[in-house]
């Protein structure tokens, strides 16, 4: 058998191949580059004409007036506060469930059928259409427990919508936390309990904060579900104040108050044919927006910060 | 003085009498195993015991600190442990020698209950600590108060990542330790004797992981020696670890022998050899010989052992 007849033994043959094989490579480089760009200069479109279009409306009043039939005097106080408590009343339920069933999930449930398929439903409900969770929540929460169209009707659907989110990111951070951690505490005598307390949630709170904020930031711009359990469009007063002159101090009347929020602001004013209010959608839109990059940024920080402070 | 019996008649005896306050005279117990009461009677010898008290590494007539007896482990239907039947002995050191999969990390966890963290596992037989005689396996016995009294270090440094205090004082928190100075005292007594303290006196309060791999291992040791266990179980502690990391490590497990009955699985047959007093050699489950470590690395009396150690498998 001759060695030199056979291609891939002769170097030059071997050298000629190995540049079209690097070729390829190069060209992969510039294919993922151009399709990164691009998803990207998308987003800063979108975002420089919501600025371009919304910019004569930029200004202090447009955040401290209601909304109103004229369109230069129009504002989002009442949608920004609207937003604001429901995202308060989501992140107080979604978390301390979510982060709860994770919990269990991960470091109790046995694993037998019957968590596997708590398991792939609870994956599965993350998918669910957000109008499906506004039907729900309709005769759920607005007829069935009386709530009416009201923040804490809103604030319990939404954290119906990124329960799943928080599960699963909860989950993933839980098991990040490697084994040989737990069993160190395991072999030092501590309970169950202990070690979930002590080590497994303090080291896993990045991802916990970061699961809960990219939530949160899916909720802020959800209009369907709170469309559907009837959100005013219109709204020229504040929901009562959480905090009170007179002893105790904190009032909760303001859950019982009908709100409206961000998104349902931006439906109102974009269906309306005065290309005024276009402009006040598009800020709006803007702001909108503005808030979801910061609260991501705001995951991304925190998840940089918490890999540095441990690093496994 | 010489004398013959099933060990464990023996043990009983060794036990009435070095349990007693001392101030005896030393007493000098030689003893080969017979085969005829052993319950692994097909073997062509039983385990055996051969305690001698003029070897110049013992000064004190070595007690049993847990006899193991009969045992049997199932990871489900799997016996990943069969009649396994040697003593601890008390403030010395006993390695488990044997080629992997053999089951002596399997063995080790018994001695704390780590195996109950997994489903499905199942202990028969008996590990029976003294001096209270609690049987470390047995059903109505709570694993965590075991692993109270029984510390481990594990194969892999795993330092939680706080700082170097907390990474000491966390078994003692568990106990209800409050005292900032009872704390304070307890982890410098801690890292003094797993030689550490000099090291780190100044930034007690710095991450555990800003340690080199050597110290983690030793904090590691603090750690589990902060709450004084009775038993201290080593895992393979310096197969993550670098030769003078290691070498710290053995020096540090002999001079532990003074305090604390130490058991170390190890893979490396000149570790054994160096810091152990008894070396027990494990094949497929079964312990094949057990005796003092001089006797099994220089005169193994079974053929195994001797391919073992002499590199023919394994």
């Amino acid at each position: 058998m001759s060695t030199s007849s056979a291609s891939y033994r002769d170097i030059d043959a071997l050298r000629q191949d190995l540049s079209r094989r690097k070729l390829i490579d190069q060209l992969f480089v510039i294919v993922g580059l151009i399709v990164m760009l691009a998803c990207l200069a998308i987003l800063a479109v979108l975002f420089i004409d919501l600025i371009r279009d919304g910019a004569p409306r930029f200004g202090w009043d447009f955040f401290t007036n209601f909304a109103s039939r004229k369109p230069e005097r129009a504002g989002i106080l009442a949608a920004w506060v609207g937003t604001s408590l429901i995202m308060l009343v989501t992140a107080f339920c979604a978390v301390p469930v979510g982060v709860a069933a994770a919990i269990y999930l991960e470091e109790y449930a046995p694993k037998n059928w019957f968590t596997a398929i708590i398991e792939i439903n609870v994956t599965n409900l993350a998918g669910v259409p957000s109008i499906v969770y506004g039907l729900l929540a309709l005769g759920l929460f607005v007829y069935q427990f009386d709530l009416g169209q009201s923040i804490a009707a809103a604030g319990f659907t939404l954290a119906l919508l990124i329960l799943p989110i928080v599960i699963v990111a909860t989950r993933e951070a839980i098991r990040a936390v490697p084994n040989a951690i737990r069993e160190a505490a395991y072999g030092l005598g501590a309970t169950r309990w202990e070690v979930t307390k002590d080590h497994v949630l303090p080291y896993s709170t990045g991802g916990i904060l970061t699961g809960m904020i990219l939530g949160l930031s899916r909720a802020i711009g959800e209009t369907a579900p709170i469309i559907t359990i009837g959100a005013l469009s219109f709204i020229a007063f504040l929901p009562q104040s959480p905090v009170k002159g007179e002893f105790p101090f904190l009032s909760f009347e303001w859950l019982k108050d009908p709100f409206t929020a961000m998104p349902i602001q931006m439906f109102n004013w974009v269906s309306r044919p005065d290309p005024e209010f276009q402009a006040n959608a598009a800020a709006a839109g803007a702001i909108l927006l503005g808030m979801t990059l910061l609260m991501n940024g705001v995951a991304i920080w925190i998840r940089y910060r918490y890999r540095k402070k441990i690093n496994w | 003085m010489l004398r013959l019996r099933a060990w464990h008649e023996v043990l009983d005896t060794i036990m009435a009498t070095t349990l007693t306050p001392s101030s005896r005279p030393v007493q000098e117990t030689s003893l080969q195993d017979t085969n005829e009461q052993s319950p692994a009677a097909g073997q062509a010898t039983g385990p055996r015991i051969s305690i001698t008290v003029d070897d110049t590494r013992k000064v004190k007539p070595p007690h049993v600190k847990a006899a193991v007896e009969n045992l049997n482990f199932y990871y489900g239907e799997h016996r990943a442990l069969k009649n396994l039947t040697i003593p601890i002995a008390d403030k010395q050191v006993t390695a488990l020698i044997g080629p992997s999969g053999c089951g002596k990390s399997t063995f080790l966890r018994c001695f704390n209950r780590m195996h109950d963290l997994q489903p499905n596992t199942r202990y028969e037989g008996s590990i029976t600590l003294y001096p209270d005689k609690l049987n470390l396996v047995g059903p109505g016995v709570d694993p965590i108060e075991v692993r109270m009294r029984i510390g481990m270090v594990f194969q892999k440094p795993n330092p939680f990542p706080k700082s170097i205090f907390e990474n000491v004082a966390y078994g003692l928190r568990l106990r209800g330790v409050r005292s900032r100075a009872t704390l304070a005292e307890e982890v410098e007594k801690a890292l003094r004797g797993a030689a550490l303290w000099d090291e780190v006196k100044d930034r007690l309060d710095d991450s555990a992981l800003a340690l080199s791999g050597g110290q983690m291992q030793r904090l590691c040791i603090a750690r589990a020696l902060a709450t004084t266990p009775e038993i201290l179980l080593f895992d393979e502690p310096t197969s993550a670890l670098d030769p003078i990391a290691t070498a710290k490590i053995e020096e540090l497990i002999s001079t532990l022998r003074d305090r604390v009955t130490v058991l170390i699985v190890t893979h490396n047959m000149q570790q054994a050899a160096r810091v152990s007093d008894y070396t027990a050699f494990m094949y497929l489950g079964e312990i094949i010989e057990f005796d003092e470590a001089a006797k099994i690395f220089t005169n193994p009396s079974k053929k195994a052992t001797e391919d073992y150690i002499t590199g023919r498998y394994g």
